[in-house]
């Protein structure tokens, strides 16, 4: 592989401390280096923004509820239809791009790593057939853990090592990368019809808490020294009053410290941060969620942007969904309740006119805007539940500038508008601050040591963007802003250059994260025994043809690391 | 009025999407910009003037505009997608998607057309002296946004789903009608003046289905009303006399079901009804 060198951009490095020097990145072997020879080829950046390749941490782009949600929406295909080219295949969909155009797209924005949030175990292997096929990207997934049958009989039985060494088992067999967690016990109670609101309700036969299901992961994900924390979306999702029970899973699991890392991440909170009694009630919960961030550190959040456009809501809420589709009177698909979780899919359309949607609107730059720390808040719409991933550039705009929010704030419902904190917030994102939420700080949060910076020894993942930051101001240019991030000059992907002036030149194979925890050969015999007491009568598929094998992952990235048990 | 004439180089074997083919395109326009338009040919991006031979003059209006083609174009699709206004003639059949998103003016096939005739269409007037496909007047795959307004007269048969989504408007079907005739139809009119096979106004929520020959039986979820002595399409009076139906109750909707006595007698039954 030829080396690399890029001249005279204007670097913005949070994870390393660089802020808009400008400075040359040499790229050797995919790597990045401190020099490369004379013989580099030399890319000239002067005059454009270099960062690390975006780091995405929660998009649901692939699985079997992508998969559905694409069966159900062949109208939003015909929306946007993408042609071949000669390096790219054709691809539709613009709230649920298909398979190959979701790495295209991705990559024309800079974006070089997407975790997929949400996988039910038993579908990991169509989880991990899509993501093979998505281009360019690296990626990874989180299986879903929070009303597993053996997870809530291990917590109800309190044997937290076997559960720790279920949970090893389960990330290896379905080459998993987090623990994630979806409406705790909540899904359970869907099953048989019903719903969990808050932390200390009873799941259905089972005798256990959300409480206790997150405190056991939590525990699980310290004891297991998983790179990422416990991935939550908590209980009561999108109903009105829902951010005290936010507050009450934050603040759950906060004993489980974890030196220089989270213990929690609490996804999509513009969904799970609303106050009120009733919908025409509902207020914004964002300062009291922010506040609480602010004063610890165990804590991280994404808001989830709303942005106004037709959607797919695709979570593995079920209940949170039906409930949804009562209201948006669509058409709903529900999924996966034969797994170890649940899934529902509805589609909507978000309208500045409609009160609810703009206080959402409000409520997630809110979130974004009031989290003082860059490093504990990232860059998100939930794709495809907020909005497209490819409305990322138009979020920055709404970010780095207070001038393109308040244009749109003009045009959204009143009431919204004059309940919402938002017209009295004047903050606005640097670049590096821009820089620190949708790389650093989620390649931080991730534990991915080699994404996220450009630092010696970093993979070679670059996104240049054509704006000067010295002659540009945000505030004003946003639209220039927004622009450039939509389509990057230059993406860089272990040391390839695979997009040129926003347009896809080469398709490279990603690679796909997954997480190995080493767990002590006693426990895990134990915890073996348990599970095959159960599995035959617990599932449709034999223990042994369960587990996923490490050559079914095109180009697989294991990271190991040492459980205490 | 000028006159774009439009005539197929070849018979075409891949399908062919040519939205360009509407006045609003054309107006304006040189003969040799048109002829340079890309068009898919399949996969592949084609010239238009490599497919067709463009002659004629061109308005410089979209109402100034008419466009004849002259030639198989069942190949073709999306003719006069979005226009505003002018007219198109197809002397022969035309492809799918005639008229998709239609706002104003004319379009008349001689032939035969092909399905999603006038899907979206806004307003306007689209006429086939031949038979249509399936879903005419209708939304695209998935969609639950029909025909919003304008006017669609079928002299054939049509095919199944016609009207489905509707939200206004007219359909005319002068031959017979194939399965789901006003599927989830909000509003609107559509008349069959022959036979359906069946299931007319399955889901519908609202509009009207009238129906001159056999209706090919009755949902169960239909409400018989009363008999009516004619029933009216927009402004024209259908001597009858009709059994009225209501429904579909499934979706709570108040569409109305028209279907003739004397060619249903399969629906006599409902007249025991009206005893009470």
């Amino acid at each position: 592989m030829p080396e690399l060198l890029i001249r005279n951009g204007y670097v913005f490095d949070p994870l390393n401390g660089i802020e808009g020097e400008r400075m040359d990145i040499a790229v050797k072997d995919g790597k990045i280096v401190e020099s490369v020879g004379r013989k580099a080829r030399v890319l000239d950046a002067s005059g454009m923004t270099v960062m690390p390749g975006g780091v995405d941490i929660h998009s649901h782009i692939a699985g079997s509820k992508a998969n559905c949600a694409r069966m159900m929406r062949p109208e939003d295909h015909s929306k946007d239809p993408e042609p071949k080219t000669r390096h790219t295949r054709s691809g539709v969909g613009h709230t649920i791009p298909s398979v190959f155009t979701t790495g295209y797209r991705y990559a024309r924005m800079g974006y070089t790593t997407v975790f997929e949030p949400a996988t039910p175990p038993l579908k990991a292997r169509h989880t991990h057939e899509e993501l093979n096929d998505i281009p360019i990207i690296d990626k990874g997934c989180f299986p879903l853990f929070g009303n597993n049958w053996f997870v809530m009989e291990y917590v109800k039985q309190g044997r937290i090592k076997e559960l720790a060494a279920y949970v090893a088992w389960m990330l290896e067999a379905t080459k998993g990368y987090a623990i994630k967690i979806v409406n705790p016990g909540g899904i359970e109670a869907w099953r048989w019809g019903g719903n969990l609101r808050h932390l200390d309700d009873t799941v259905p036969n089972f005798d256990v808490t959300p409480r206790e299901i997150v405190r056991a992961l939590c525990q699980v994900n310290k004891i297991l020294d998983l790179p990422h924390a416990v991935h939550i979306h908590p209980n009561g999702l999108s109903e009105p009053g829902n951010y005290q029970t936010t507050l009450d899973t934050m603040e759950c699991a906060r004993d489980f410290r974890r030196e220089g890392r989270t213990t929690m991440h609490v996804t999509h909170a513009q969904f799970t941060g609303r106050k009120g009694w009733s919908w025409p009630d509902v207020r914004s919960g964002a300062p009291e969620i922010a506040d609480y961030v602010n004063a610890h550190d165990h804590v991280s959040i994404d808001p989830g942007q709303l942005i106004f456009t037709n959607v797919t809501w695709m979570t593995a809420d079920g209940p949170a969904m039906f409930a949804l589709y009562k209201l948006a009177k669509t058409k709903w698909f529900n999924a996966d309740v034969e797994a170890e979780t649940g899934a529902g899919i509805v589609s909507a359309t978000y309208k500045k006119s409609n009160y609810v949607n703009a206080m959402q609107w409000g409520i997630a730059l809110e979130l974004a805007l009031l989290v003082k720390d860059p490093w504990k808040v990232y860059l998100t719409t939930d794709h495809p539940n907020g909005g497209p991933f490819t409305s990322y550039p138009r979020v920055i705009s709404w970010l780095v500038s207070n001038q393109a929010r308040q244009r749109l704030l003009d045009k959204i419902n009143k009431t919204a508008k004059r309940r919402l904190n938002l017209p009295g917030i004047d903050r606005e994102y640097s670049l590096y601050e821009i820089a620190t939420i949708t790389r650093a700080a989620t390649a931080k949060s991730l534990g991915l040591v080699s994404k996220g910076h450009l630092g010696s020894g970093a993979d070679a993942d670059i996104a240049i963007y054509d704006i000067e930051p010295k002659k540009i101001d945000p505030v004003k240019e946003y639209k220039a802003v927004r622009k450039a991030f939509a389509h990057a000059a230059y993406t860089i992907k272990d040391g390839r250059t695979v997009v040129k002036k926003g347009e896809v030149v080469r398709s490279v194979q990603g690679r796909t994260f997954w997480t190995k925890p080493k767990v002590s050969d006693d426990i895990m015999k134990t915890m073996i025994a348990d599970l095959e007491a159960k599995f035959d009568d617990y599932y449709t598929v034999r223990m042994a043809n369960y587990p996923i094998e490490e050559r079914y992952l095109t180009a697989s990235q294991m990271i190991t690391t040492n459980a205490g048990v | 009025m000028a006159d774009l004439l439009i005539t197929p180089v070849k018979h075409f074997k891949i399908p062919i999407t040519a939205e360009c083919i509407s006045p609003d395109f054309v107006a304006g326009k040189s003969l040799r910009e048109i002829e340079l338009t890309q068009v898919w040919e399949g996969n592949r991006r084609v010239k238009l003037g490599s497919l067709f031979k463009i002659a004629g003059e061109i308005g410089r209006t979209p109402s100034d505009c008419t466009i004849r083609i002259r030639g198989n174009m069942s190949a073709v699709r999306r003719i006069g997608y979005e226009m505003s206004g002018g007219s198109i003639q197809v002397d022969g059949d035309a492809g799918m998607y005639l008229g998709e998103r239609t706002k104003g003016g004319t379009i008349t096939v001689a032939g035969n057309a092909g399905s999603w005739l006038g899907t979206q269409m806004r307003g306007g007037h689209i006429e086939v002296k031949g038979n249509t496909g399936d879903s005419i007047g209708g939304s695209v795959r998935g969609g639950t946004k029909g025909m919003r307004g304008g006017m669609i007269r079928i002299h054939g048969d049509c095919g199944t789903e016609a009207g489905a989504w509707m939200q206004n408007g007219m359909i005319r079907i002068g031959g017979n009608c194939d399965l789901y005739a006003g599927m989830h139809m909000k509003n609107g009119t559509v008349v069959v003046e022959r036979d359906c096979q069946g299931r007319v106004g399955a889901q519908m929520t609202g509009g009207k289905v009238i129906v001159l020959g056999n209706a090919g039986g009755l949902l169960p979820s239909f409400q018989f009303e009363e008999i009516r002595e004619r029933s009216k399409a927009d402004d024209e009076k259908i001597a009858g006399p009709f059994y009225v139906f209501s429904g579909d109750v499934n979706e709570g909707g108040k569409g109305q079901f028209f279907a003739r006595v004397s060619d249903n007698p399969d629906l006599k039954w409902n007249e025991r009804y009206l005893e009470r």
